[in-house]
């Protein structure tokens, strides 16, 4: 049974119809990523699987239970954690405080205390700067805290958005190469990128998302292939 | 041990609040005693204030009002419970005192009633909209106030009214004067360090953190678990509660008058200077605050009619050149600890300064 199954969605900001009846599902165990131009509806998408937004028609369903109404706190609980756009850092918190409020649902020491070390193995950077007030980091390792402090709470499905925003490419490189270790460990990461080269690069399967609606669904390889992907968001041809 | 630690804070505010009455008063006079009663409860106000507005990150403006409806409760039921218990409204020490301390603790537990319902609209409105809501409601507090009947004075007529007769009559424009004066340094302080405790164990807690990372963004808070709607209301609750407190002591200390209009928007903007000024979040900026605002005006009475003029400018100035209050949101305590660590104070989105 897939993890997330999405069932025709339909979201409204008042007049504006930003979902369409978009339906997706994630497989456990996988990297699905959705991608699509500015405005596409991706971010929406996020924020109303993890409650945020509230839909105005349609289900989705975590595990086979429908979460749709369920605050977004009691949905960290069930284990579904968002890296929301933006990074959505705590500025005026230490590095390492920030990471302590990823922790904020769990009482497992031993198991803060070992997922720390991880993120912290993962992203070196952080243990240099663990007294910093967050606020202060670069760009790039805010990305890395927000990313950092969304496995604390120890997911099983893992929302990410455009964890590459403004950052250099090599930075984006060590990204995704970490966001693929993190899958490996067995978290499930449904990924929106604007970056639709590496995001296909790293996914098992693949959304296109045009101004609310599913477009394409394939494979992360076929769609890469694609040449209306290639044409539109890999910039070929 | 967690009954010790539940017990703690209470048996630490009586010594504390003793050590107030006969280390610390005895240095002053009859008209500083009354000054130190006025800081005690100042601080009470500032630092409840300061679980809504630094804390919590709400823009509360109406915290007189709170203050009003336990001062009203509280002093209610000392006027006319005394009557029924000791036929006038006099000071009676012993008994007395504790019909004060019960009717103090309900007039809290009423704001906090108060504080509640106030909190509920705080899960929908943000900033400015939610200062206009407390704005409303400490009007419609001092307007249902002064549309309240006389107060009663006859034995008689007090032990022959009703409950609800009695609820009602509580001096309109005029204000409810004839309370017994119960307010004392030992009460004043016992509240004051109480809340105190209650303040510095919940900012230095998990929960704390939890409190401020609702304050500095809202919907990463929720991200990571956390329910900010019951966050915000609880402050708020607690809050109320302590200013009914405060509304209580001030209700019964010597030279004041509980009266509608000094119970208005006036008062609340002077607590929430003390909170703008001690920095939004800090306790012991709170403390300090209260202190200052307390004594300034009285400092200056020297010069009399430029008083206030004075006041003004010199909060204008603070504004200028420390806009994060005196300690931001950090400690006392805190100051040197860390200097190598650089903490931006960045404010909140959305939150008013
Ligand atoms: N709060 C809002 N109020 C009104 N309209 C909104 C709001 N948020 C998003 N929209 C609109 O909904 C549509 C989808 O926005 P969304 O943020 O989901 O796009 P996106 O795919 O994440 O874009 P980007 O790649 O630029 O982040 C856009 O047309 C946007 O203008
Ligand atoms: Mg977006």
């Amino acid at each position: 049974m897939a993890l997330l199954t999405v069932k025709q969605l339909d979201v409204h900001y008042g007049a504006i119809h930003a979902l369409k009846g978009l339906s997706l599902t994630v497989e456990a165990g996988q990297i699905v990523t959705l991608i699509g131009s500015n405005g596409a509806g991706k971010t929406t998408t996020l924020k109303t699987i993890s409650s945020l937004l509230r839909p105005t028609s349609g289900d989705i369903l975590f595990d086979g239970q429908s979460i749709v109404g369920r605050p977004t706190h009691e949905l960290v609980r069930l284990g579904i954690a968002h890296a929301p756009e933006g990074r959505g850092i705590f500025a005026n918190l230490t590095v390492d405080e920030n990471l302590e409020m990823g922790a904020y649902v769990r009482r497992d020491k031993v198991g803060i205390a070992a997922d720390r070390e991880r993120a912290l193995t993962l992203f070196p950077r952080l243990r240099e700067r663990l007294t910093q007030s967050a606020g202060t980091l670069s760009g790039g390792e805010q990305q890395m805290l927000a990313i950092g402090r969304a496995l604390l709470a120890r997911p099983r499905l893992l929302l990410l958005d455009e964890p590459s925003l403004g950052l250099a490419p090599q930075v984006v490189r060590t990204i995704f190469d970490i966001i693929r270790d993190i899958n490996a460990s067995g978290t499930t990461i449904l990924l929106v990128e604007q970056n639709a080269h590496m995001a296909l690069g790293v996914a098992h399967f693949g959304y296109v998302l045009e101004v609310g609606q599913i477009v394409m669904a394939d494979r992360a390889e076929t769609l890469a292939k694609s040449d209306e992907v290639r044409k539109a968001y890999l910039g070929v041809g | 041990m967690g009954y010790l630690r539940a017990v703690s804070p209470f048996l630490g505010a009586i010594v504390l609040a003793f050590v107030m009455q006969f280390g610390v008063a005895p240095m002053f006079g009859a008209y500083y005693q009354k000054l130190l009663i006025d800081i005690g409860i100042n601080i009470v106000l500032a630092v409840s204030l300061n679980l809504v507005n630094g804390f919590a990150g709400q823009f509360s403006i109406g915290h007189a009002a709170f203050m009003a409806v336990g001062g009203y409760a509280a002093g209610a039921i000392t006027y006319y419970g005394s009557f029924h218990v000791f036929g006038d409204a006099l000071v009676h020490h012993g008994q007395g005192d504790v019909l004060f301390l019960a009717a103090t603790l309900v007039g809290g537990c009423v704001a906090a009633v108060a504080g509640w319902v106030v909190g509920l609209p705080s899960l929908r409105l943000k900033g400015d909209y939610l200062a206009i809501v407390t704005l409303g409601f400490g009007e419609i507090v001092r307007v249902l106030l002064q549309l309240t009947d006389d107060v009663m004075f006859k034995r008689a007529d007090i032990e022959a009214a009703s409950v609800g007769t009695l609820a009602l009559a509580l001096g309109g424009a005029l204000g409810f004067g004839g309370l017994p004066f119960y307010t004392s340094i030992v009460w004043t302080y016992f509240f004051a360090f109480t809340l105190l405790v209650i303040a510095v164990r919940l900012k230095t807690s998990g929960e704390g953190r939890a409190f401020l990372s609702v304050r500095e963004n809202e919907i990463a808070a929720s991200a990571m678990g956390i329910d900010t709607t019951r966050y915000k209301v609880r402050a708020f609750v607690l809050a109320a509660f302590f200013a009914g407190i405060a509304g209580s002591l001030f209700a019964h200390e010597i030279g004041t008058t509980l009266n509608p209009r000094e119970l208005g928007f006036q008062k609340s903007f002077d607590i929430v200077i003390m909170v703008v000024l001690g920095g939004m979040g800090s306790i012991s900026g709170a403390v300090l605050a209260a202190i200052v605002l307390t004594l300034l005006p009285e400092f200056l009475r020297e010069a009399a009619s430029y008083r206030m003029i004075i006041y003004a400018l010199l909060l204008i100035s603070m504004m200028i050149l420390r806009p994060q209050g005196l300690f931001g949101v950090r400690e006392v305590w805190e100051l040197y600890r860390r200097p190598k660590v650089s903490r931006p104070q960045v404010r909140p989105p959305g939150s008013l300064p």
